[in-house]
């Protein structure tokens, strides 16, 4: 995938469409950020604290029995290992380590299902930073453990309840928050949105997962898998896995939720910052996404996956809440691999193509982008 | 199209009304009112004309209003929640037409002129009387496609300035932008702030240096006394918050009225 126009855009989307107030700060971020991707010593600390604090490599997991019982061959990439349990630690420590090295002493982080908002709690608590935390009252509730765990790392966790009270409304909180404190404060955004230089550089952050499970492709395989499937959200985690496959032959496929599908259901527009494919309705009003799952429950999407999308490069697919549900349960059963609910929308997707659009005896990579602890008490509350 | 068309289609022209304001050595007082926010907010903008605003800038309800505090997010919330829509706000502004007497704009996100399309936007404002747009979240750089339609329905565009914004940047802003310039006076949403800020003065004049628009600060703009000190430097103010609280807390046209008519006061005493 390659690096976006010098207006920050993928094709027809990206950009940067925000406040004046803004603009200063996104231009300062793109500049920091490209001066320290390319300078090698940033580079190598960046490495060290992913190998040394968040525990990289994962590994590339085979799943004998999950394999037999789909008739393909399964891989999963453990990010559920890292430390703080999901992908959101890689981003989080490429965007510590910058704020810090732009000098700025606060972060403010956005949070759907809290793991975003736990990863920046430690990065903050690691580098000595003060930390704020938006998240929709709502999830608030679906996500009590990781509320209560971001508050014993030392941030500060304000609740919204402007519109949906979710993840898009944190986001818009965090967004007003930044306007009124840009000079001494990051926002840590969490996923592949926002105005440039967020969508590119998050994916840059993120690109260890695919890089890696491409490099432990060759060395298990010999080559790249038939099909690499991924979650979709905002599409962090899909967006770096995808980055190590696009130049070879993969099927690259994203799984949306059903009620949050903004590739499959959504119509161009601009929002937080990006054009991309947005849940709106015919006025152009956002509608709220709809998703037993907090992490995936926005309506917009990150403008690299419109574009993967528009020129064919990738497929976008969506599966109900009750598919996940049954796939957490699947993989914990023949795998023993308690699955977060938003992977869970990839291994649902798997288990309902094996045997047709994926098929028998295909190559499969799929990001386990987090683990399932968090969930427990949601899914207890469904009876399940 | 009649003479008499071309009259009306006149008198809705932002720039030029703001500039003959000003040329009486009068500072500008442009209200802010979110379209919908009341059943009868219509009547509110006439008896805002009369208490003397210069133009009236009307907001159209976006879901995701970003540049927005709590009061007009909350106004923007009840106005979603009656249902309005932006047809809805615009053809109550071509109704309530040459009743309101004083140049209007629509302050709104992009989105919404995004899906409706920019050609369709522009024209739809100005056949609703409208003379101006204000987009805070489309920036100068982003603003090209929207000023070209904007221009050739003989619409508007302000740009907005900020405290942050450097020089360079500031020069292209005031060149690209018409009807007037929005100097946003502080860091931050909208919302009343107790005192002055600093920045806005800062921002108004160093915005005046590079163009003849006139200068309206707005964001932060709270009472009459901020605003009369803040037009020491700037040609005038934009009062939305300050003003939208009353009619949320059920002040009605009066109240709103008796507001403008302090902030008038203020300008006028110097």
């Amino acid at each position: 995938m390659g690096d976006p126009d010098p207006t920050g855009r993928f094709g027809d989307f990206g950009g940067r469409f925000v406040p004046e107030s803004l603009v200063p700060a996104c231009a300062e971020l793109e500049v920091a950020f490209r001066e320290a991707w390319a300078d090698e010593t940033f580079r190598a600390r960046y490495r060290d604290l992913l190998s040394r604090y968040a525990g990289r490599p994962t590994p590339l997991t085979p799943c004998p029995r999950l394999s037999e019982m789909l008739g393909v061959e399964l891989w999963l990439k453990r990010e559920d290992l890292t430390h703080t349990g999901s992908h959101k630690i890689n981003n989080v420590i490429g965007q510590a380590l910058l704020a810090e090295r732009m000098g700025k002493r606060r972060l403010v982080a956005e949070t759907g299902a809290g793991q975003h908002g736990v990863a920046t709690a430690t990065a903050a608590a690691r580098f000595g930073m003060e930390c704020l935390v938006f998240m929709g009252k709502l999830d608030m509730a679906r996500q009590e453990l990781n509320v209560f765990r971001m508050r014993l790392l030392g941030a500060e966790v304000v609740p919204v309840t402007s519109g949906s009270a979710t993840l898009k409304d944190a986001v818009n909180e965090a967004m007003r928050h930044w306007v009124a404190t840009v000079a001494d404060t990051h926002y840590c955004l969490g996923s592949v949105m926002g105005p440039h230089p967020y969508p590119w550089m998050v994916r840059e952050f993120q690109r260890v997962v695919g890089d890696e499970a491409a490099a432990q492709c060759r060395e298990e395989l010999g080559r790249d898998p038939d099909v690499v499937i991924a979650c979709v959200g905002g599409g962090s985690n899909a967006a770096g896995t995808f980055a190590g496959f696009v130049d070879g032959p993969a099927r690259l496929v994203g799984v949306e939720p059903a009620g949050g599908a903004a590739i499959g259901r959504g119509l161009p527009g601009v929002v937080h910052g990006m054009r991309s494919k947005i849940l709106q309705d015919e006025e152009g009003q956002v509608l709220e996404a709809t998703s037993i799952s907090a992490g995936l429950d926005y309506p917009g999407v990150g403008p690299e996956h419109a574009h993967l999308a528009a020129i064919g490069r990738a497929d976008y697919v969506a599966v109900t809440d009750d598919e996940v549900v049954a796939a957490v349960r699947l993989l914990a059963r023949t795998e023993g691999i308690l699955a977060a609910l938003e992977p869970a929308h990839a291994l649902a997707w798997l288990a309902r193509a094996a045997g047709q659009e994926v098929p028998r005896g295909a190559t499969v990579v799929l990001t386990l982008s987090g683990r399932g602890d968090k969930d427990v008490a949601q899914l207890m509350e469904r009876g399940e | 199209m009649s003479t008499a068309g071309v009259a009306v289609g006149e008198s809705r022209r932002l720039e030029p009304a703001l500039r003959r304001q000003r040329a009486l050595g009068r500072k500008l007082l442009v209200p802010y009112v979110t379209g919908g926010m009341l059943t009868d907010w219509t009547t509110v903008l006439a008896a805002l004309a009369t208490a003397g605003a210069d133009a009236i800038e009307v907001g159209i309800p976006f879901s995701d209003p970003i540049m927005d505090g709590p009061v007009i997010q909350e106004a923007s919330d009840r106005a979603l929640a009656a249902g309005t829509t932006p047809q809805l706000v615009l053809a109550a502004l071509r109704h309530a037409g040459g009743e309101i007497g004083v140049p209007l704009a629509v302050m709104t996100y992009y989105n919404l002129v995004d899906r409706a399309g920019l050609d369709r936007f522009a024209a739809d404002l100005a056949a609703s009387g409208v003379g101006g747009a204000i987009l805070p979240d489309l920036p100068l750089d982003e603003s090209a496609p929207w000023r070209r339609a904007a221009a050739a329905a003989g619409v508007d565009q302000v740009l907005l300035a900020a405290p942050t914004t450097g020089e360079e940047r500031l020069a292209a802003i005031c060149s690209a932008a018409s009807g007037f310039l929005y100097a946003v006076g502080l860091m931050g949403v909208t919302g009343e702030r107790a005192d002055l800020a600093t920045s806005s003065l800062d921002v108004a004049t160093r915005a005046s240096r590079y163009t003849d628009l006139p200068v309206l600060v707005g964001v932060g703009i709270s009472t009459p006394d901020q605003a009369r000190r803040v037009c020491a430097v700037a040609d005038g103010v934009v009062v939305g918050s300050a003003l939208v609280r009353r009619l949320l807390e059920g002040g009605g046209p009066e109240a709103a009225a008796a507001l403008v008519s302090e902030f008038r006061e203020a300008l006028d005493a110097g």
